[in-house]
């Protein structure tokens, strides 16, 4: 890795802060139900930046974050629910025959324990599979695979209990958070900037941590794994914080948006928005801090366009663009600006070697003359 | 007993077309270091290759030759999803060698590609393929024993293709070229082995198998778009299990995912069945992390 120019690392951050400055002034010119959308990306923007410490950073490719993703929305959203039916048994578990309200969900009548379990089951979930996988040098493709094994079971877990967890239809019909009905524009308001203060301050930590040593140690480790153990560093237990750390982030981010979008569903768990979630953090460019939360945006908001008018098309779309980025623009749309000056290079180092070339030959044949 | 019975060999019956579905998929891992998640979409392309088949069968011909459509659908699953496979590898996948993480996601977008070109020629819905009248019934051992035809065919199908790999990889000249440049790209490519040729056309190879997969599906269920999808992930705990570029690795592979499935599912739940067989699967890699048939190399970095 190669130390970079100051120029790059002020042009990232002055793209961060415009779209910070954008999704902040949002809610002022724009309708309500753009607003809630937006909301949406941002959560989606927070697991991309998670993903892209253990991607981008660290190099390991994990196609199972919808786990959890999804781990943390249903805490949050098993508060919802049982704060929509008063602490009594929500309407679904009424429909499957359940009689009482199973002895897990009980104490997610609290908001506090569910935010709480919001964190610490995917983190717990991810130190240990984490601890299984890295400890033992299952590594690359063999942990791409695995996780995303995770990611089908996940789902199929979640559809065929469906006495505990709503099954296909997932969690639903909320009615208030904290209190205040969560349909009203000022809740909603509150959630959307709720959600821009979450990715603010993830991306801090982000920002903090890639900044310090630990940076520079995952960064080894994506380099050159066997290099970074030799010179001392506990790789695997490096892997397994960045892990964690990853799940933690795409956990807060399920949470954020169990309440603004008001439904989580094993659709939202899967292997296909689990890949979806790489094709943010790939298409906005990997490795940066800008890349994720530009990409996870752009790519979003782009589908919402995409599949209100063209529905048919969006599927050719997002696979030529993930073809063509992943081919031919490794370093995502962050590393465009770079491409017409890479292109000038190139003609310019041709344009000068010729000439030099030619003078070179020219003055040695006057020197050999002049013999 | 009979019960068992009739379990083990559901397990076996599943274990056979994920052998299908594994086979190209160990060698090409194996062979160039690539993922390929589009292979379950070749599964999809011959099982839509056989409907074509039946369907043309069905329009063009005298009811009494419709029974040997499978024959031709089976030739043409394998030659379509080949051919197909042959193009994405010289397009594509060519530019891929060596670079694992990268080649997966290039094949997911290729695979939401052909997913969306199948919607928009066949639709969404599931279309059934009639089997030939042949696979009708089923073999009555005893009592509650009896085994459909159609499963035992599809076992024997892949039992072929098995002979078939075994064969072309350890007594042709192809398969020496295969496992010389499996073992060192370089030193076989020095000795004039044209790699890129064997690439491709194990690649080819890899991707007809799959197709035959597909053909052999329509015969158990319907199929729709993302047939593919269903199957991808057995396919590839198979191929960790068994170990990338082994044959008896994928065998073994196939064998502990569609038994061990099959199973836990009779044993618990559809749901419980596959966290159950991922646990196993997690507990296995802990002692051989490259799966069981490894192809050992002596080199650190992979």
């Amino acid at each position: 890795m190669k130390p970079r120019p100051a120029m790059k690392i002020k042009g990232t951050t002055i793209l961060v802060l415009l779209i910070f400055l954008f999704l902040g002034t949002l809610p002022f010119y724009m309708p309500m139900f753009r607003v809630s959308l937006f909301g949406k990306y941002m959560c989606f923007a927070i697991v991309a930046l998670g993903l892209d410490m253990i991607w981008g950073y660290t190099g390991i490719l994990s196609l199972g974050h919808g786990v959890y993703f999804g781990l943390g929305a249903y805490c949050m959203a098993m508060y919802l629910k049982l704060e929509a039916s008063g602490g009594a048994l929500p309407d679904f578990m009424q429909w499957t025959g359940m009689s009482a309200l199973p002895t897990f969900w009980k104490p997610f009548v609290n908001p506090v324990f569910a935010i709480a379990m919001a964190i610490l089951v995917p983190m717990a979930l991810a130190i240990l599979i984490g601890y299984l996988t890295f400890l033992n040098k299952i590594r690359g493709v063999y942990f791409s695979i695995l996780s995303q094994a995770m990611a089908m079971i996940m789902s199929t877990l979640l559809i065929g209990s469906q006495a505990y967890t709503g099954g296909s239809n997932g969690l639903t019909d909320f009615k208030t958070i904290f209190g205040k009905s969560i349909n009203s524009p000022i809740t909603k308001i509150q959630m959307f900037y709720a959600t821009l203060i979450a990715l603010v301050l993830i991306y801090g930590v982000c920002r903090f941590l890639t900044g310090r040593r630990v940076g520079r140690v995952l960064i080894a480790i994506r380099d050159g794994e066997n290099r970074a153990g030799f010179a001392g560093y506990n790789t695997a237990s490096y892997k397994v914080f960045v892990y964690a750390l990853s799940a933690v982030i795409a956990g807060i981010a399920g949470a954020l948006y169990v309440g603004q979008v008001g439904i989580i569903s094993p659709n939202e768990v899967g292997i296909t928005p689990s890949v979806e979630m790489i094709i943010w953090v790939a298409i906005g460019g990997k490795g940066t801090l800008a890349g994720p939360i530009l990409g996870a945006l752009a790519v979003n908001g782009f589908k919402t366009i995409a599949s209100e008018n063209f529905p048919e098309l969006w599927s050719y779309f997002i696979g030529v663009l993930f073809v063509v980025v992943i081919l031919w623009l490794p370093g995502g749309f962050v590393s465009l600006k770079e491409v017409p000056g890479r292109i000038r290079h190139v003609i310019e180092v041709r344009k000068n070697e010729k000439p030099r070339e030619t003078e070179n030959f020219v003055s040695e044949e006057k020197q050999s003359r002049a013999h | 007993m009979e019960l068992f019975l009739m379990q083990l060999f559901n397990g076996i019956s599943v274990s056979s077309i994920l052998l299908l579905a594994a086979l190209g998929l160990a060698i090409t891992f194996g062979l160039m270091g690539v993922i390929n998640m589009a292979h379950g979409e070749f599964i999809m392309i011959g099982a839509y290759t056989a409907y074509v088949v039946q369907n043309f069968f069905k329009k063009y011909l005298p009811a009494s030759v419709f029974d040997s459509y499978c024959i031709v659908a089976i030739l043409l699953s394998f030659l379509v999803a080949g051919f197909c496979g042959l193009i994405l590898e010289k397009l594509i996948i060519r530019k891929l060698y060596g670079r694992a993480a990268d080649s997966l996601l290039v094949t997911w977008g290729i695979s939401l590609i052909l997913q969306q070109g199948a919607r928009s020629i066949f639709g969404s819905p599931n279309v059934g393929v009639e089997a030939p009248s042949f696979l009708e019934n089923s073999l009555k051992i005893s009592g509650m024993l009896a085994l459909p035809y159609k499963r035992l065919f599809i076992l024997l199908i892949a039992v072929i293709c098995l002979l078939g790999v075994y064969a072309l990889m350890f007594k042709t000249r192809q398969g020496r070229n295969i496992r010389a440049v499996m073992q060192n790209r370089n030193m076989a490519a020095s000795l004039g082995v044209n790699t890129s040729r064997v690439d491709a056309s194990t690649f080819a190879i890899g991707s007809g198998l799959a197709g035959l997969a597909g053909c052999a599906l329509t015969w158990i269920g319907a199929i729709g778009p993302t047939l593919g999808t269903n199957y991808i992930v057995d396919t590839f705990m198979t191929v960790v299990v068994g170990g990338a570029g082994s044959i008896i690795g994928s065998v073994f592979g196939a064998g502990f995912i569609g038994v061990g499935e099959t199973a836990f599912e009779f044993m618990t739940t559809a749901s419980m069945g596959k966290v159950l067989i991922f646990v196993c699967v997690i507990i296995l890699l802990q002692f051989r992390p490259k799966g069981i048939f490894a192809v050992h190399t002596r080199s650190l970095e992979d």
